[in-house]
């Protein structure tokens, strides 16, 4: 199945005129492919580490899409059709899944940098090879190269730009990171299925290898080993800056060139802040002793100030705050089970429940949980943090904290929770 | 049945299972630019898309590759020594570029307003970090070349003896 026959396709005369007619230039550019160590080889070692990594940041990213509860209409892009997994709900075990599978996403992928650079510099020259096409077969082939290679910069450019809060791109993140996903995706399992068949024979025994290996090679400088350690040094040291993200502790700091990788203060509300009380733009007296909070569900509503919620029955947890950026926190959090609230709103067992947020303007100022998100016993109304009360930024009065749930669903400031049956 | 089946392949220049893999892969793309085409943003969508493909290949690729042809030659790769003073060179200096070019936003003070209401933190540039880890980078190379230093020369005098 491969198309690197020297064959004409049809119509045979034009490929063959095409292929006799170079640009100017076009032999001083196949001679000045000099390195040694590019060749067929090179690039099957470096596909297969992508082909076994790759897929793991594609699934984990589509886990994050369904994390965030599409069946509720607030996973974003909202509409996307069939292009996602199943729909499932997501568990609330274990606690660190979100965390897991979140750092994977953005970790690992920032770690696949330089084998995706590497790669691209082990195949550049069939970029620039004449004739650009022998048949249909190779011109479609080649489009499907600007998908695949396109697709991956994409994905990695706007990912990398977004953790960091440069949204130099002037479009919605999630949208074009979504769908630019689902282009890559596409590409990825058309080129696997076209080229894994030369890139295991490749490894397997020599090949000819008319497209990529120089045909006047110069000095070796570097082995092909050495480029692989090269290319995996670059991969570790992007590891060791970014691994900082998920920790806790004063490994933190190791994250340097991240955002995250400084804890914002002492005590117990030091830790990573995703929305500051100022941005939200609540008004401060909203959050002081006039705070209520409201539960509604099977047509009744009942109110309960901060001073009656903390004497009820209080419940801690230990449990990781995970942002779709990657980062991660664990704190261990205090406050009144989801479970008895629904059961005081006359709910005791909700299909779902819609939590609202004093703040007016963000995305996430209102979430659904699931039923096994409300039921959880670690599911919580926290009202204190490491033995301390919430700060503002944290969400003061009150914030959600459920195991396994995406940090933004965690919503604070809560000033109202619908627990609701499916009907 | 058989003889129209090869003359096909011939002529469209791959098998059938070339064609299909390559028709489900241009589906699944155009069914996702058919969701984002409603996008007042998707011609700047489809500019990233295919300017990140032209970015790396004309622009990126043909500066490191130039950056490199310039440090071989000021490093001479024919002698063990030069070698040796050309990679100890290139790979703190591929890590500088790498780091660079993955925590940029960081380095270069972008997009400092939402930062700050993100992290509830005042933006420090971290270009300073980024020079202190590059520097790092290059002393520690420097380092390793100092201790490999004597065993090269030797190298080198026997090559040439």
């Amino acid at each position: 199945m491969g198309t690197n026959a020297p064959e004409y396709g049809a119509p045979r005369t034009l490929w063959r005129k095409l292929a006799e007619h170079p640009p100017p230039g076009e032999g001083a550019v196949r001679r000045g492919w000099r390195s040694p160590v590019r060749g067929v080889r090179l690039t099957s070692v470096l596909g297969l580490v992508l082909l076994g990594t790759l897929p793991l940041v594609i699934v984990t990213g589509l886990l994050d899409y369904a994390a965030y509860g599409p069946q509720f209409r607030q996973a974003f892009p909202l509409d996307v059709a069939w292009l996602r997994l199943p729909p499932f709900d997501w568990p609330t075990r274990p606690s660190w899944l979100f965390r897991l599978t979140q750092g994977l996403h953005v970790g690992l992928g920032i770690v696949l940098i330089p084998v995706v650079l590497a790669k691209l510099w082990s195949v550049i020259p069939k970029l620039f090879t004449w004739p650009p096409a022998r048949s249909v077969a190779q011109v479609l082939e080649r489009v499907s190269l600007l998908l695949l290679v396109g697709g991956i910069l994409f994905e990695i450019a706007t990912g990398v730009l977004n953790i960091q809060y440069a949204y130099l791109f002037g479009f919605d993140f999630y949208t074009a990171h979504y769908f630019g996903a689902w282009v890559f995706i596409g590409a990825f399992v058309a080129h696997v299925v076209i080229k894994l068949p030369r890139a295991v024979a490749a490894l397997r025994r020599s090949l000819p290898d008319p497209d990529l290996a120089p045909l006047r090679p110069g000095p070796v400088t570097l082995s092909r080993r050495g480029v692989l350690a090269l290319v995996g040094g670059g991969s570790l040291l992007l590891a060791l800056l970014t691994v900082g993200q998920s920790l806790d502790g004063p490994l933190r700091r190791t994250a340097l060139l991240l955002p995250r990788g400084r804890n914002p203060g002492e005590g117990p509300n030091g830790f990573q802040v995703n929305r500051s009380f100022a941005a939200a733009g609540i008004q401060p007296a909203l959050t002081g002793p006039a705070w209520r909070l409201t539960l509604t569900g099977g047509g009744r509503t009942v109110r309960f100030d901060r001073a009656a919620l903390l004497a009820m029955p209080q419940h801690t947890a230990r449990l990781p705050i995970a942002c779709v950026e990657g980062w991660s926190t664990q704190q261990t959090w205090t406050g009144v089970r989801l479970a008895d609230l629904a059961a005081l709103a006359g709910v005791p067992a909700p299909a779902s429940a819609h939590v609202v947020s004093l703040e007016r303007t963000g995305l996430f100022r209102q979430a659904t949980l699931q039923a096994n998100q409300v039921a959880d016993r670690d599911a919580l109304l926290a009202l204190r943090v490491n033995g301390a009360d919430l700060s503002a930024d944290h969400g003061y009065p009150a914030r959600i904290i459920v195991p396994a749930l995406p940090g933004v669903h965690c919503t604070k400031w809560v000033a109202s929770i619908d627990f609701r049956t499916d009907d | 049945m058989i003889e129209r089946f090869a003359r096909l392949r011939a002529a469209y220049g791959a098998g059938a299972p070339h064609a299909l893999v390559l028709l489900l892969c241009f589906t699944l793309a155009g069914w996702a630019v058919f969701l984002v085409a409603g996008e007042a943003t998707v011609w700047r969508m489809v500019l990233w898309f295919v300017g990140a493909a032209i970015a790396h290949d004309l622009i990126l690729f043909p500066l490191y590759a130039a950056a490199d042809r310039l440090l071989r030659r000021a490093t001479g790769a024919r002698s063990a020594l030069g070698r040796a003073v050309l990679n100890h060179v290139r790979v703190p200096a591929l890590g500088a570029a790498l780091l660079f070019l993955v925590f940029l936003p960081g380095i270069l003070d972008l997009g400092k307003a939402t930062y700050e209401a993100a992290t509830g933190q005042p933006r420090v540039s971290y270009a300073a970090r980024w020079l202190a880890v590059s520097g790092a980078l290059f002393v520690l190379s420097a380092a390793i070349l100092a201790a490999r230093w004597p065993r090269l020369r030797r190298l080198d005098r026997e090559s040439s003896a």
